[in-house]
């Protein structure tokens, strides 16, 4: 895998110093506290431009391993991040990180509509929002779409278009489409030449 | 019933579906409806609708309905407890399946699942996307706000929460 050929067992990604377990804690803390619409996009953010923990191709691999186990893709992720750099302790202080703030602020947002949830300008605010996180996830899809058919067009390009059409357009259930697609999807990558 | 016996009900209702999210939590919200409205009756159909609305609009992972269920069902404990038990167990999945993944980093397999598995996901979160999109874009207003942040956050650095306040501003003056 290119600049990860001569790594350690330890498998320390792409970055210089390996950041402390408080840094990770904190690193999670603020882009979750900040996740507007999932936080998988500020996620991408802080890891891959900001503090350039993975690389592009890194990220999209280690989350290609949360999609498949699983669980919330983006709480996956931290864990899989967080375990990189310091183990076991790392793991810990990145779930924590990325749950403490948003589990005690979406019950006071509920406790605050269970109060206010009548009110236009609350309404309006929240449609705002919404619409603009949609759009984040857009991003985040071509975002990933990029390097993958750069690399590999002709292998992949056919198995996000039927993913797609199945459960954007179709909407068959997903585990149908996964159960289904992602054998072939490997099978592919298999006999695939190189 | 009483509180231990919900959060019991709770604890094992969201650890058994935690192992069901093939592709992310969204893909069990029909399951989630089934138990808190209809097999539990924690909630109305129009709340469940609401507190999703309230998820999805509050940081935080894609996954906070849950912490919303268990909250509505049983206060804060109920809501620790749904987030714990739906989040905890596979997060020590992940942890285990993360050695095993990158001691096997250069068997032909492991890169055969790995380059497998990628279209898949970039496929799924299109998906998202589309049917977000298709969800919150009710007017050419609300498609402009998503247009502009995906436009924004795919051609540049600059942080998205400019975009996101100038949507809630729109929205608050009524345009949406």
């Amino acid at each position: 895998m290119g600049d990860r050929g001569a790594a350690p067992p330890a498998e320390k990604p792409s970055a210089e110093a390996v950041p402390s377990l408080s840094l990770i804690f904190l690193a999670f803390l603020s882009t979750a506290a900040i996740g507007f619409g999932g936080v998988m996009p500020w996620a991408r953010r802080m890891i891959v431009e900001r503090r350039r923990w993975l690389s592009a191709e890194e990220f999209n691999n280690d989350l290609a391993l949360c999609q498949f186990l699983p669980g919330s893709n983006v709480v996956n992720l931290a864990v899989v991040v967080g375990a990189r750099f310091r183990g076991f302790p790392g793991a810990v202080a990145a779930f924590t990180g990325i749950m403490a703030v948003p589990i005690f602020l979406v019950m006071g947002v509920g406790a605050l509509y269970l109060q206010f949830g009548g009110i236009a300008l609350v309404q309006g605010a929240l449609q705002g929002i919404a619409a603009s996180a949609a759009g984040l996830v857009v991003a985040t899809a071509a975002k990933m779409a990029v390097p993958l058919l750069r690399r590999r067009p002709m292998q992949a390009l056919p198995f996000m278009l039927a993913v797609f059409a199945a459960v954007g357009l179709l909407h068959i259930p997903l585990e149908w489409v996964v159960l289904t697609l992602c054998p072939l999807s490997i099978a592919a990558s298999w006999w695939w030449p190189r | 019933m009483s509180d231990g016996g919900v959060l019991a009900t709770i604890a094992r209702h969201f650890a058994l579906l935690s192992l069901l999210t093939i592709g992310g939590v969204s893909s069990v919200l029909p399951a989630m409806h089934r138990e808190a409205v209809e097999v539990r009756g924690w909630m109305s159909d129009t709340r469940f609708a609401d507190l999703y609305a309230i998820a999805q609009a509050t940081p935080g992972p894609n996954m906070m309905i849950v912490t919303l269920i268990g909250w509505h069902a049983a206060g804060v404990a109920g809501g620790l407890v749904a987030t714990a038990a739906l989040t905890v167990p596979t997060a020590v999945l992940t942890f285990l399946v993360l050695s095993l993944w990158d001691r096997f980093k250069t068997r032909p397999w492991r890169l055969a699942i790995q380059n497998g598995l990628t279209p898949i996901m970039v496929g799924l979160v299109s998906s998202s996307g589309l049917l977000l999109a298709r969800t919150v874009d009710t007017g050419y207003t609300a498609f402009a706000v998503t247009a502009a942040t995906a436009a924004m956050s795919f051609a540049t650095r600059l942080n998205p929460l400019w975009v996101m306040g100038l949507g809630a501003a729109l929205g608050m003056a009524g345009l949406l």
